[in-house]
């Protein structure tokens, strides 16, 4: 997981799924704030095909996963799987091909945008492959099903090595283990181990673990509390949407897959919300910090700082707002002020 | 008016759990306002510690022959071989249903109004099995087990539950995008069973959805029905916007037996700090006490028991620290009975 790093004045390839729904309107929007700001990439446009391709059994063509590939870094805006038969959804061919292994995100809460928690500065880090998302179940005999959760030493070590960087390389003070070992002993108990073993080479990252009913308590009685959460797959998947909904929702919610060999796919949260799809209505905040993990990823820290800074402005200022936060702005209006304000 | 039938005001037999950590202050409290309202309970006190390899035999037979007991909380050993003696008990005697209830109370401003939310969470099985392997070295698996019997008994008894309280809407929260058989079965049993109660609306939540709409519209929610695991994130979710684990009253009830005690985080026994200084919150085990009353048919001795708790959070001067005052235990207990009517 070494970070991506870049001599000044090269221009970086990096793809672009704008996606379904409403992303090819909030792609459009990152587009031209990155002109404005004159982020020195070069995008490789890849669209979801209308036909299945062989080589990866899902519309996702061959193509597309090498251009990712290749470029090890990317943007993604949602993507609806059409219904129906002999092919894989096309998140999890991203996940799968790609071996995006951890879904890193960030909940902060915006200056200026008043929910009931103003306090939350924290990061969640989700194991993102095994776990309870095995896809393993079976009917034992009529009326009773199982369904296998797995924790690997190896998974659960690369998560943890990854969180731990992560840490160190943004400053962070501290890393909390979320688990249910108390009941899970062997399996979440696994995941603490390895845990614990990456800790041991951070000495200077404090490390605590906490049973997750108990986080989903301080989370929402004092979320300022936590910094970095590592976690394995279902609580990460729950625990990172409590905390998106304490921040204000998925309008607002960055994140960013790693993957094998250092890849950083970043990806809004929300999914393509067919209701608005096309009414330039959406938010595009949600890519917009996508984008900007995914400059942060690349170094381009100065790029990356003047357009967060932009889109907080803007929202702080609440002259333009889109309507999930209670604003009139459509997604272009909202777009022009972060422009304006770069 | 209640009409008794002859004989019901005769004293019943409860078992009560000290337990450990908070548990004896919060028991202790419990004990003194029964005394003081005369409540027609009397206790049988066991001692257990969650360090106990399992649960007494004779603190079975006692709630077996009682059918109902009040408990503190029992401390789960992290990392040691022993399992929670709370599992023990709610599997031993078949408590399926755990009940929180997750609601604001007068004059206790949280982030959050006008939250009532009950949550109703199956007990036995679940990710709970278990069941656990080694399958090559750095390798595990962990059984999840899901019954229609299990999901049935839980969804018929959250749709009584929500007849019986004039409750009008039934969520259930499930995973099954991802594990299509086992929630597939739980929701499959919610749905045959709400089709038996038109009058009560149903919907279904998926989990990750469901935690971030409790913290931002938890007005929405009424009653909700849940497989193991998420029920316990739920309720503590729940029970944490509306003041936490001090205040929140529950339990858990199977055919034959029902066991009172905190409803949320019931296996958090506290810090030292609170036990040292004897301030834990006494809040949460009086309501679970009135629910019992209410149980064993003491319906006015329930209601003075909690508009007297009540009273004593809303007037504010008597709270302990979780709610932002400085009261001990027993000073909160002496102005609950001073305001019993
Ligand atoms: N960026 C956004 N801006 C404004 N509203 C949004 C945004 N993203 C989601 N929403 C709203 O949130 C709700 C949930 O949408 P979302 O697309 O995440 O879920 P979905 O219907 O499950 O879509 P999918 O099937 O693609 O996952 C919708 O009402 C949608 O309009
Ligand atoms: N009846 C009770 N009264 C007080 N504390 C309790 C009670 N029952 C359990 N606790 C436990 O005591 C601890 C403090 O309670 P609280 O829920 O306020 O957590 P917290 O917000 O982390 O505490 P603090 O504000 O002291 O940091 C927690 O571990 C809590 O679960
Ligand atoms: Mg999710
Ligand atoms: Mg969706």
């Amino acid at each position: 997981v070494a970070p991506f790093s870049t001599e000044s004045g090269e221009t970086i390839r990096a793809t672009l799924f704008p996606g379904d729904g409403i992303g090819p309107e909030i792609a459009e929007s990152v587009k031209q704030v990155f002109n404005v700001a004159g982020v020195p990439i070069e995008w490789e446009e890849h669209y979801v095909g209308t036909e299945v391709d062989p080589r990866t059994e899902s519309f996702l063509t061959w193509e597309s996963l090498e251009s990712v590939r290749r470029n090890k870094v990317g943007l993604k805006g949602p993507m609806a799987t059409p219904i129906g038969k002999g092919h894989r959804s096309l998140n999890l061919t991203l996940r799968k091909e790609l071996g995006l292994y951890a879904n890193v995100r960030p909940c902060n809460s915006l200056p200026g945008y008043k929910t009931r928690y103003d306090d939350v500065n924290l990061v969640t880090i989700r194991e993102n492959t095994e776990g309870e998302y095995s896809g393993l179940e079976h009917q034992v005999v009529r009326g009773v099903v199982e369904s296998l959760k797995i924790i690997t030493r190896q998974a659960s070590l690369r998560v943890a090595e990854y969180a731990f960087h992560y840490a160190k390389a943004n400053g962070r003070e501290r890393v909390s283990a979320i688990h249910k070992a108390n009941i899970m002993r062997k399996t979440d108990g696994l995941f603490l181990k390895c845990c614990r073993e990456v800790a041991a080479k951070y000495p200077e990252i404090q490390y605590e673990e906490v049973i997750i009913d108990n986080c989903c308590m301080t989370l929402v009685k004092n979320p300022g509390l936590f910094d970095v959460l590592v976690m394995p797959n279902l609580y990460g998947d729950i625990i990172s949407d409590l905390c998106a909904g304490l921040i204000g929702g998925l309008g607002l919610t960055p994140s960013c897959n790693i993957g094998e060999g250092g890849i950083c796919l970043a990806e809004a949260v929300h999914g393509s919300a067919p209701d608005i799809a096309g009414k330039n209505l959406a938010n595009p905040t949600a890519l917009m910090l996508s984008a900007v993990m995914m400059l942060r990823h690349l170094q381009f820290n100065d790029k990356a700082d003047r357009i967060h800074n932009a889109i907080l402005q803007t929202i702080a200022e609440g002259k333009y707002r889109t309507a999930d936060l209670g604003g009139k702005a459509s997604t272009s209006e909202f777009t022009n002020a972060v422009c304006e304000h770069i | 008016t209640y009409m008794p039938r002859p004989g019901d005001g005769a004293p019943r037999a409860v078992t009560l759990i000290p337990g450990d950590g908070i548990g004896p202050l919060v028991t202790g409290a419990v004990r003194q306002v029964m005394e003081a309202m005369h409540a027609p309970v009397y206790f049988e006190t066991y001692d257990v510690h969650g360090d106990m390899p399992t649960v007494p035999p004779a603190v079975i037979d006692s709630i077996r022959r009682n059918k109902v007991c009040i408990k503190g909380g029992l401390a789960t050993p992290v990392g040691g071989g022993v399992s929670s003696l709370n599992m023990q008990l709610r599997k031993e005697l078949d408590l399926y249903a755990s009940l929180v209830h997750c609601s604001n109370l007068p004059g206790l401003p949280t982030r959050h109004q006008g939250v009532d939310i009950v949550v109703i969470r199956e007990n036995t099985e679940g990710e709970y099995s278990g069941l656990e392997h080694e399958v090559v070295p750095g390798v595990v698996e962990s059984l999840k087990v899901i019954t229609k019997f299990c999901s049935e008994r839980i969804a018929k008894y959250a749709f009584e539950y929500a007849y019986l309280n004039n409750r009008k809407k039934v969520t259930a929260v499930h995973k099954a995008n991802i594990m299509k058989l086992a929630d597939g079965l739980f929701l499959e049993s919610c749905r045959e069973v709400a089709s038996k109660y038109p009058g009560i609306q149903y919907n279904e939540m998926i989990v990750d959805n469901c935690s971030m709409q409790l913290v931002s519209k938890p007005e929405q929610f009424d009653v909700m029905v849940t497989p193991n695991l998420y029920g316990n994130l739920v309720a503590n979710t729940a029970a944490g916007i509306v003041g936490g684990t001090g205040i929140m009253p529950g339990g858990n009830v199977g055919q034959d037996y029902a066991v009172f005690e905190q409803g949320a985080s019931a296996g958090n026994v506290g810090n030292e700090n609170i036990v040292e200084q004897k301030k834990a919150n006494p809040v949460a085990l009086l309501l679970s006490s009135a629910m019992m009353l209410r149980h064993l048919q003491f319906p006015s001795f329930a209601d003075r028991l909690e508009t007297a708790v009540k009273r004593v959070v809303a007037e504010g001067t008597h709270r302990t620290k979780d709610l932002g005052g400085t009261s001990t235990t027993q000073e909160v207990t002496d102005a609950v009975i001073a305001s019993l009517d």
